[in-house]
């Protein structure tokens, strides 16, 4: 193939990537845009593989089928609730690749006479070498804690010790020192596993003082991180569909980042460095004792509320997820829907451990698509429903966020459950929410609580809502 | 191609504004399938990783190319997939529900 040939390829590929993103503006054409964009991949790598003086067929032959065994194996087995989980892990292998293809650059560029290797200092190539490598590590191991506090392997809290800041500004000037030492010498490999090193512990230190709640940017950040990385890869090959197709993946990153940033009020640099759970975590849970007592009631108390009801919105949470309860809830839906209630659901952006966690589970549970509303769209709905049924959701229903200007959440947007008529609360028990803070909801004259696994409490709601 | 930075650059900023406009049109209901699609995208490293593996060098960039190969062609499969089974299970609603 000649090298405008390939180039041309190349463009399609880009091409492909962006037609299928923007095939995701709709549930309809959406997974016609993955296969655009899976079409698109395809064709970068054949035009890759028939480029002259591709080599070494069996190295690529094993990588590829490696890959794909265990790339399959995950996307097929795994439970939509592990869904971040999932998407922490291939960011993390998408920044170690792409630190992977700056470090064999790197390598091979040693393989030059001295005085070109010499002449790459400082070059484009140089810098982009060492911030792909440095992005990359930092996105592998970075995601890797998320993966491991997402999956439970160890505390979702957050991690905070004395010092902490002074660590990281530290480690930080090092990586800074690191990167222009070796974009100036390029030669110097000693200097280039260092950083590599010193970017692996940095990725695990930026991530372990964010407690769990806060997942929903730490993922969204360490996505555009890997396109970032990858970018920069495009940058060391000089290949177009690299740099193209890394900076749509780092937008989106950011873009959705923001997002949600904003669904906390809260600015990036507070969730990274804030290390908020931690701080609210000491005082929080005694705080609730003066707001009078919440009131428990049985699912049988909640069947004869719905028998008066002909509208319901369901708002739910990282509880829903936790107890696997999205089957359950379908069947409520169905439930209540025959006996002539509305039914619709209020997604929060940052419902769940990452953006659109909660529609993922209802979608796989059959609720159909146009049920799940957005936060402003079914805000102003309240005031005409009669219940809301809230389940596992706790600070994105908490009315401080509105009202009390010394809450720690106060100013972020919330989901407005007290303006209906009824609320139901499902909850384990009285504990306050992952960030520590308790929630007068629980205390409101016009709130029920019951108290249970979310999972059952809805099937035996189910039960007596179909029998009352 | 991009050994003119310039070029490079160009082609930075304009794919910036590109994927910015494109991403703003994705509804909050499709988030997740986007992460994993757009990480499945970032997974066009690939294309680095069989240069690095493919070409004759020095064993070491090789080592590092069949790794780059294993974790992106992890990123591009499992991402792609993963979407595609996220997407399929995302209805309307059945004619006799309305």
């Amino acid at each position: 193939m000649s090298e405008t040939t390939i180039q041309i390829a190349y463009l399609v590929a880009s091409t492909l990537f962006i037609l299928g993103l923007r095939n995701l503006s709709s549930p309809k054409s959406a997974t016609l845009g993955n296969a655009l964009a899976a079409s698109g991949m395809f064709v970068a790598v054949l035009a890759t593989l028939l480029a002259q003086g591709v080599v070494g067929w069996p190295t690529i032959l094993a990588g590829v089928v490696v890959g794909s065994a265990i790339g399959a194996v995950l996307a097929l087995r795994i439970e939509m609730t592990a869904m971040p989980q999932m998407v922490a892990l291939l960011n993390g292998f998408g920044g170690a690749a792409s630190a992977l293809v700056a470090g064999a650059e790197l390598v091979r560029a040693q393989g030059l006479d001295p005085a070109t290797l010499a002449e790459m200092g400082g070059s484009i190539k140089a810098s982009a070498i060492v911030l792909g490598t440095l992005i990359g590590a930092v996105t592998l191991t970075g995601s890797l804690v998320a993966f491991a506090k997402l999956q439970e392997l160890v505390g979702g809290a957050a991690v905070t010790y004395p010092l902490q800041r002074t660590v990281n500004g530290a480690i930080a000037v090092a990586v800074v020192v690191l990167c222009v030492m070796i974009a100036i010498d390029p030669s110097r490999m000693d200097l280039y596993a260092a950083l590599a090193a010193v970017a692996l512990v940095f990725g695990v230190l930026l991530v372990i003082p964010i407690g769990g709640a806060d997942m929903p940017v730490v993922i969204s950040l360490l996505n555009s991180y890997s396109g970032i990385a990858a970018m920069a890869t495009g940058f060391v090959l000089s290949n177009a569909s690299l740099v193209i197709a890394g900076a749509l993946v780092g937008a989106s990153g950011l873009f959705l980042t923001k997002i949600m940033c904003d669904a906390m009020n809260r600015s990036l640099s507070n969730v990274l460095f804030g290390a908020f759970g931690a701080q609210a975590d000491d005082g929080g849970a005694a705080a609730g004792g003066d707001q009078g007592t919440a009131k428990a009631y049985t699912p049988e108390d909640a069947a004869v509320i719905f028998s008066n009801a002909s509208s319901c919105i369901i708002v739910p949470g990282y509880g829903m997820a936790v107890a696997q309860a999205q089957h359950a809830v379908a069947e409520l839906t169905e439930v209540l829907e025959s006996k002539g209630i509305k039914v619709s659901f209020a997604i929060h952006p940052v419902a769940g451990r990452m953006p659109g966690h909660m529609n993922v589970l209802l979608a796989e549970a059959d609720v159909a698509y146009e049920r799940l509303i957005e936060m402003d769209e079914i805000n102003p709905q309240f005031p005409e429903t009669d219940v809301a049924l809230v389940l596992g959701a706790n600070d994105v229903v908490n009315p401080s966020a509105r009202a009390d200007t010394s809450s720690p959440i106060y100013g972020m947007p919330i989901l407005d459950v007290d303006y209906a008529t009824n609320v139901f609360v499902i909850k384990r028990s009285m504990n306050p929410g992952f960030a520590g803070i308790q929630n007068p909801l629980f205390f409101h004259d016009n709130t029920m609580m019951i108290f249970g696994d979310a999972k059952q409490v809805v099937l035996s709601l189910v039960e007596a809502v179909k029998n009352y | 191609m991009l050994d003119d930075p310039a070029v490079a650059l160009t082609i930075l900023v304009l794919a910036l504004f590109v994927g910015i406009e494109v991403i703003s049109k994705v509804p909050p209901l499709l988030h997740t399938p986007l992460m994993s699609g757009s990480n499945a995208i970032s997974g066009i490293t690939i294309v680095g990783a069989l240069i690095a593996a493919g070409t004759e060098n020095r064993d070491l960039a090789t080592l590092f190319g069949f790794l780059a190969i294993v974790f992106a062609t992890i990123n591009v499969v499992g991402g792609f997939l993963v979407t595609n089974r996220m997407l399929a299970m995302f209805k309307p609603r059945k004619k006799s529900d309305s």
